[in-house]
């Protein structure tokens, strides 16, 4: 006798079987890509409220989108930073020289010298803008792709290279993951790799300098996917309650992984609109207009700054490479979709602008690209003489076990012990 | 009864007073917020209320609201927000309201706190100390009685630390806070007013007539990592902690068993060289605890006093613990680690 199903669908009159949604993107591998329900509002058109003002006056910027560079090149509307030529000439050589860094590493990570990489190719302008609107010493809680503050703050190119090689000179003794940077003089939180636990730090950090009467800020970044961690919720939650000076950013570049952000809920609003919920300014951004993601952050900086409370900013973006090099994008999007992204590349936008500036020519930028790729050339030359992933020169053996707790324990005195004796077992003449 | 030996010389001269768990645990926040401005203390109802256990009783109108605080209910962002602001600089002192309300937070203590120091190569730091109230026998159910420890001593990076007596309570608190490792301080609630004996049905007993209620006034601190021999003994070595010393040591005496009873005080890094002294005297362990029994902290202790004292035992290592269920209400007397289980283990270790 067949057994009766445990829980046994129940029909109720003429009423319709319950459905379940389940979000699929647009464009899957092959398909024409076709981005006529975008809706991208002309550059200039957004109003910039006073950064003192109530939150509910940015509400309509959360569905809205920040956008300062139009499509000839020109700074328009009240959103415009003004920014000085040479300003603009440093923002865009960290941005090139972000993405050549990236081009040099990912081929390294295929050339067998790490495990790992991650670029940010298509979101230079979040990370490094955003680093231009701060203060150097404002205290940063980064995701993986914020590579670009570092770059933008000045902290070594070699430094970043001995870590994602794990060699002898990294700061971090070979622990982390390639990428997963940590720069305390530099303002710059230890990367996680578990996602969104750095934004309600990023608001504790902001609320042990208002409990002190600092005048630092802090700042996180998470990617549209994270925002559904529950993370995310104390995070606002705790940013709103306590009036806490931090810039929270929410770089939506489309892809979690294969996952399209209608998987995090962009089917329905914007994630700027999540502010809304907790009564926190929002502002959603064109994150490949470098001058308006400036604009933006340095908004919301004021704002924490003056006492006057967290901002969300939305970066709306697009991730032009896999996530990281453990996938292939190909595989689950379409190709089409980076090429045709509405909103362009972010460098080739800033360029255009400094050239209808006429602070800037064509030439000048090949120029600057040879330099900057032969920049990173020989940083990265330098870090290999430290070694490179899995060839010996990592650090010394016994830093494996420090760190753990400020002081060894008896415990792990014993397990270094036969680590050790593990090594000469292996290799018997090994002495460090 | 108590050895204190530890303790500093001075401490013998320091006026005493008598306190419950709850008044040590509050003078000791107290002591270090005085000392220290970068304690803060921040938690459910922990502000003017000063905590629904009273711990924080007085404290946000001494030193401010801005050092004592109430929180949002959300254990993951009063863990989060407390390694951020270890990461600026100050020295946090988070309550989780219960042992069983930790969860959430989890993810904060195990992946962030407990590995900062290790991931960034000591550039930043997390000296948190995570109060929270633990253990069951006051008819709390199953999210008012757990005690989760094994979850956090089974984590790299994390000090894992539970007092017995408000004496111990103070000295290992300030300890703690002062500790530059994320600590997780479990406080056992069932004695937070008194020694329970493990006996529900008789009239409990105030901390007042126990030795363990004389606290010194002012300042000091009983080092982590250390464990405490609460009674000599030759015939058998109990290891225990929190409320089950307590038990153990009214069922070791009711039956007349002159057992060496060890307070382990801190699991993690926990006091090896006692228990193997004392293991190695008396060839029989008997380890108890309230918690539920597979893969408890037990079976860690169980393990360790096998590999390191295997020729000095006479009987295999008895564990008593709670049962492998939720802790019921009605029922939680059954549950409990209580007099016939710890007496019928007794008997097994001895042969009788």
């Amino acid at each position: 006798m067949a057994e009766e199903p445990r829980n046994p669908v129940r029909k109720r009159g003429n009423l319709p079987p319950l459905a379940l949604h389940v979000p699929e993107p647009k464009h899957r591998p092959g398909d024409a890509v076709d981005y006529s329900d975008l809706v991208i509002p002309p550059a200039g058109a957004q109003p910039r409220p006073d950064e003192s003002c109530a939150a509910e006056e940015t509400y309509p910027l959360c569905t809205d989108l920040v956008r300062v560079l139009d499509d000839e090149g020109r700074a328009v509307g009240p959103w415009d930073p003004r920014l000085d030529a040479e300003t603009l000439r440093r923002m865009l050589r960290t941005m090139a020289l972000t993405r050549a860094f990236d081009d040099r590493m990912y081929r390294a990570q295929r050339q067998g010298k790490t495990s790992f990489y991650m670029k940010c190719t298509g979101e230079e302008a979040v990370a490094i803008a955003a680093a231009f609107a701060l203060a150097d010493d404002d205290m940063v809680f980064p995701s993986y792709r914020q590579q670009g503050i570092l770059v933008a703050r000045g902290y070594p190119l070699v430094e970043m290279i001995n870590q994602i090689y794990s060699n002898r000179a990294d700061r971090l003794k070979g622990r982390q993951l390639p990428i997963m940077y940590s720069a305390k003089d530099y303002g710059f939180f230890s990367i996680s790799g578990n996602l969104t636990t750095q934004y309600p730090q990023a608001v504790g950090w902001a609320m042990a300098s208002a409990i002190k009467g600092d005048t630092r800020i802090a700042t996180s970044f998470i990617g549209e996917g994270s925002t559904a961690e529950g993370d995310f919720h104390a995070a606002m939650t705790f940013a709103t309650v306590y009036n806490a000076p931090v810039v929270l950013n929410v770089v939506n570049n489309q892809w979690a992984i294969s996952s399209f952000s209608g998987i995090a809920g962009a089917e329905r609003t914007t994630f700027a609109a999540r502010a809304i919920g907790y009564g926190m300014a929002g502002i959603r951004v064109d994150g490949n207009d470098a001058l308006a993601v400036f604009a933006a952050v340095r908004w919301a900086a004021d704002r924490a700054r003056a006492n006057k409370g967290p901002t969300l900013i939305e970066h709306f973006t697009y991730r032009a490479e896999g996530h990281s090099t453990s996938d292939d994008p190909s595989s689950y999007r379409s190709a089409q979709e980076s090429v045709e992204w509405p909103l362009g590349d972010p460098i080739a936008r800033l360029k255009n602008h400094l050239i209808a500036l006429g602070e800037w020519s064509e030439e000048q930028q090949a120029e600057m690209d040879r330099a900057v790729a032969e920049e990173v050339k020989a940083a990265s030359k330098e870090a290999e003489k430290s070694g490179i992933l899995g060839h010996g020169l990592h650090h010394p053996f016994k830093t494996m076990f420090e760190d753990v707790f400020e002081e060894l324990p008896w415990h792990l005195e014993e397990q270094a012990e036969q680590a050790i004796r593990e090594r000469r077992v292996k290799w018997p003449d090994w002495k460090e | 009864m108590m050895t204190q030996e530890e303790s500093p010389v001075s401490l013998a001269d320091a006026p005493t007073r008598r306190l419950n768990m709850i008044e040590a645990i509050n003078d000791a926040l107290d002591i270090m917020m005085e000392r220290d401005a970068n304690v803060v203390i921040t938690g459910e109802d922990v502000g003017y209320f000063g905590g629904v256990f009273r711990a924080t009783a007085g404290l946000q109108a001494k030193y401010g609201k801005t050092r004592v605080f109430d929180t949002p209910i959300s254990e993951c962002g009063i863990i989060g927000a407390a390694v951020g602001m270890a990461a600026y600089g100050l020295r946090p002192v988070p309550e989780i309201q219960f042992a069983d309300y930790i969860y959430p937070g989890l993810d904060q203590l195990v992946s962030e706190a407990a590995r900062l120091r290790y991931r960034s190569a000591g550039q930043f730091t997390a000296p948190i100390t995570v109060r929270s109230p633990f253990g069951g026998g006051i008819f709390g159910g199953q999210t008012h009685s757990q005690s989760p420890e094994a979850l956090f001593t089974h984590v790299a990076g994390l000090k894992t630390v539970i007092p017995a007596t408000p004496h111990d309570a103070k000295g290992l608190l300030i300890a703690a806070i002062e500790d530059n490792d994320p600590v997780i301080f479990f406080e056992p609630k069932r004695i937070y007013n008194g020694p329970f004996d493990g006996y529900y049905d008789t009239p409990a007993s105030p901390w007042a007539k126990h030795p363990g209620s004389v606290v010194p006034e002012g300042y000091y601190s009983i080092p982590l990592g250390k464990a405490r021999v609460v009674k000599e003994g030759e015939a058998l070595t109990v290891l225990a902690y929190g409320t089950m010393i307590h038990v153990a040591e009214a069922v070791l005496a009711e039956k007349g068993v002159d057992a060496e009873i060890i307070d382990l005080r801190t699991l993690v890094p926990i006091d090896m060289a006692t228990v193997e002294k004392s293991v190695q005297k008396t060839g029989r362990c008997l380890v108890i605890h309230e918690a539920t029994r597979t893969s408890g902290f037990g079976a860690e202790l169980s393990a360790l006093v096998q590999e390191r004292c295997f020729y000095h035992l006479e009987a295999p290592v008895e564990r008593v613990t709670g049962f492998d269920t939720p802790y019921p209400h009605s029922l939680e007397w059954a549950y409990f680690p209580g007099p016939v289980r710890i007496g019928e283990a007794v008997d097994r270790l001895l042969g009788n």
